[in-house]
């Protein structure tokens, strides 16, 4: 693995890997005084955000101390890239200074993929190796949040492969959502869309997914349900009436929640909206594995600097 | 005005003749004729002659843009790919919006003397689709015969409706960049299953479709002459079919890519293939090769968009639309449509030099190959297949989307009223004797 830009990359046995090294991982750390292991020392990763971001950006930086890299995070405020620097140049320059891994995440999908061509490039001409990692471009993907969502469920079911997994939401401006159902479908896992039309892309047909426009329809037969975020900018879109009529037809209450089988676990990406895609009470409920989520976010990431930067284990 | 002599040419494929070119127009035509005294001849060795190809659709970037090309970089790349008159679409800076910026074009296509260059006049002013610009004035003192906003649709109907019956007066043709920018807000891809995987926001064919239909109906109660720019979706040709059988005068060009590539080529986000309208489906380039065979579509023109490195080699999102195609135009026409069998020779002049110059009201263009019409004639070897290098190409841009790709028919001269502007793949300087 030399980047990682899309879960179309993975397939299930590289996928799994990244899985089984991230529950080594959370193991070989747990109980531990100093959470440190010495893996990357001397590695140089940079986390590089061209948006907004707490918990990933953190999530990143903590996977890369725990395996001792020299972590160095740059946002485009107060960078170059405020004084008008192309994302290339930035990129290139990051290299330069010998980033072994480039993590980025950036509004223009296929951010990612672009500056893993540059990287390439540059290889060919200077020998400098960076890896890059889609940290989250436009509404592409973002890798590492399916990643451990796939953690989180295989814990909380035993099992990613079978399942069936609702995502209930604005898919169409989602990179979580493809990178879901792209990597759930690869694991074995069906998955099932639900949104209202204007919420779904065109020739979501062709993906490995069922579409429901009915929520209580489906919620009895499934294993879990991921609630994505509703950007407040997407009403002004026109994408649904208001914010009431979505919650009613779309939100996750109690009521809802309860509709689930016993096992069912209730993800969310965040950052939630309360009351909004999701009941508060449900959102602390313990059928939800939103914490789990934030926890497994390191240990995934741990497992995925590990495989671009000391290669995958044997 | 030249006088040249061209052996062992066969013009449109048919039976080799010989033709002698005096003061730019063509006095005879022969077999086994002798080449006069003085004369330059040029040996064509069997190969095939066409009138030179006409391009109502290219962008010179100048003036204000000539860090991507300039009216003698896109005049060489025009020589070298077999074309002796191009019109210059006017999303220039300054706008060519007025008499003053329109002659300024043609004055400088005319120094560089390499292709006639066409201005295309603004339709409103500042291409901002508000106020029309000075039509008249353009038409009347700087010569211009077509007006677009391209790059821009006339999105608002009453301007567009206007436009069109003030151009009926005029005997000028409204070219029409068909977007509904309602419908295309934030569009980077076709709208479909490849964008939606890439997460890139769709221009969905609708935008192109409606406006069509749209502009069918105007200029139809306008008795005004409509063309629509890149057509580039199957339905698109449907509106037109049913526009022309109601006696509509609109014509419609395709482009080269629009012939030949899908969005199956975003996969790498490579913004080389990033262009407006956006490449669609493969449905969509076999309905455009169809539509082209047949006459729904009348011409290929190649929307020849250069752009420099930086405005390129960017995310996605950030790069602008547009790419290279004026040395790539015929060889990909041959490819798509001459080698399946979807036209002739023949076909090929009609739909790259013939009708063309007929949508623009060109005198002196896209003429049968015959005794007393102008010497505006291409060579080309069908045969011989070439594998394309932008940094090779003419244009101060790069950005091609066929690099790498090998293809057929190369052009191996080009002659603009007698005089030889390209041969071999290089330029022919005019000699100042």
């Amino acid at each position: 693995m030399k980047h990682l830009l899309t879960v179309t990359d993975l397939d299930a046995a590289t996928a799994t890997a990244l899985l089984d090294t991230s529950d080594r991982l959370r193991q070989a750390l747990l109980g531990r005084e100093v959470r440190k292991l010495p893996t990357l020392r001397g590695r140089t990763v940079i986390t590089m955000f061209y948006e907004d971001s707490t918990r990933t950006r953190v999530s990143f930086e903590i996977a890369g101390k725990w395996m001792s890299a020299d972590t160095v995070n740059v946002s485009a405020k107060g960078s170059s890239v405020s004084k008008g620097e192309s994302l290339r140049d930035t990129s290139l320059t990051l290299s330069a200074m010998g980033a072994d891994c480039v993590i980025v995440r950036h509004p223009a999908s296929g951010a990612a993929h672009r500056l893993a061509a540059w990287a390439d490039k540059d290889r060919e001409s200077t020998g400098t190796h960076t890896s890059i990692v889609n940290a989250g471009d436009g509404t592409h993907e973002h890798p590492t949040q399916a990643l451990l969502d796939a953690a989180t469920l295989r814990d909380r079911l035993g099992s990613v492969a079978g399942r069936r997994i609702g995502i209930v939401g604005d898919v169409l401006h989602s990179r979580v959502a493809r990178s879901n159902v792209f990597l759930l479908a690869t694991l074995g896992a069906e998955v099932v869309l639900i949104a209202p039309p204007t919420l779904l892309p065109v020739g979501v047909a062709e993906w490995p997914c069922r579409v429901s426009h009915e929520i209580d329809a489906e919620l009895p037969g499934l294993d879990a349900v991921m609630m994505l975020r509703v950007q407040a900018e997407r009403m002004t879109g026109g994408f649904f009436p208001s914010s009431r009529e979505y919650a009613v037809a779309y939100g996750l209450s109690d009521a809802r929640a309860a509709m689930l089988p016993e096992h069912g676990v209730v993800l969310h990406p965040g950052p939630m909206v309360r009351g909004m895609e999701i009941a508060p009470s449900v959102a602390d409920s313990a059928r939800a594995a939103i914490l789990a989520q934030v926890r497994n976010g390191v240990h995934v990431r741990m497992a995925v600097l590990y495989h671009l930067l000391a290669g995958a284990p044997e | 005005m030249s006088d040249l002599f061209i052996r062992n040419a066969r013009p449109y494929d048919d039976d080799a003749v010989d033709l002698v070119v005096r003061d730019g127009v063509i006095t005879e035509i022969g077999s086994g004729l002798e080449a006069p005294d003085g004369v330059e001849t040029l040996d064509a060795e069997g190969r095939v002659l066409l009138p030179g190809l006409v391009d109502l659709h290219v962008h010179l970037r100048e003036p204000g843009g000539e860090e991507s090309e300039t009216v003698e970089t896109g005049s060489r790349a025009a020589a070298l790919g077999g074309f002796t008159a191009v019109f210059a679409m006017p999303n220039t800076a300054p706008v060519a919006d007025t008499d003053v910026v329109t002659a300024h074009v043609r004055r400088r296509g005319a120094e560089v003397g390499l292709v006639d260059v066409h201005p295309v006049g603004a339709v409103t002013v500042g291409l901002r689709g508000e106020k029309l610009a000075e039509l008249g004035t353009m038409a009347t003192t700087a010569g211009v015969r077509m007006f677009s906003d391209d790059g821009h649709c006339v999105n608002d109907p009453l301007v567009m409706r206007r436009a069109l019956e003030y151009a009926s007066a005029l005997d000028v043709v409204i070219a029409q960049h068909a977007e509904d920018h309602r419908l295309t807000q934030g569009a980077q891809a076709n709208e479909g299953v490849v964008a939606s995987r890439l997460g890139l926001a769709g221009w969905p064919a609708t935008a192109e479709e409606t406006i069509v239909a749209r502009d069918c109906a105007l200029a139809r109660e306008a008795g005004a002459r409509l063309h629509v720019c890149h057509v580039s979706s199957a339905r698109t040709v449907e509106v037109l079919r049913s526009a022309k059988a109601a006696g509509v005068t609109v014509s419609a060009e395709v482009t080269p890519h629009h012939l030949l590539l899908t969005d199956a080529a975003l996969t790498s986000y490579d913004p080389v293939n990033k262009v407006n309208p956006p490449l669609r489906t493969a449905a969509d380039t076999q309905a455009m090769r169809a539509a082209l065979a047949e006459g729904v579509i009348d011409v290929v023109a190649t929307d020849h968009a250069p752009h420099a490195a930086q405005y390129k080699d960017t995310e996605w999102q950030a790069a602008r639309p547009g790419m290279l195609g004026l040395q790539t135009a015929l060889s990909v026409v041959v490819h798509t449509m001459v080698e399946p069998g979807l036209l002739d020779w023949h076909g090929v002049a009609r739909v790259m030099s013939e009708r063309p110059a007929e949508i623009a009201g060109l005198p002196d263009q896209g003429r049968p190959i015959a005794v007393g019409e102008p010497a505006n004639l291409v060579l080309v070897d069908p045969e011989e297949p070439w594998t394309v290098r932008g940094a090779a190409l003419a244009s101060l841009s790069s950005n091609t989307p066929y690099e790498g790709m090998r293809l057929p028919a190369v052009v191996v001269a080009t002659v603009l009223r007698g005089r030889v502007t390209a041969r071999d793949g290089r330029v022919v300087e005019r000699t100042t004797a």
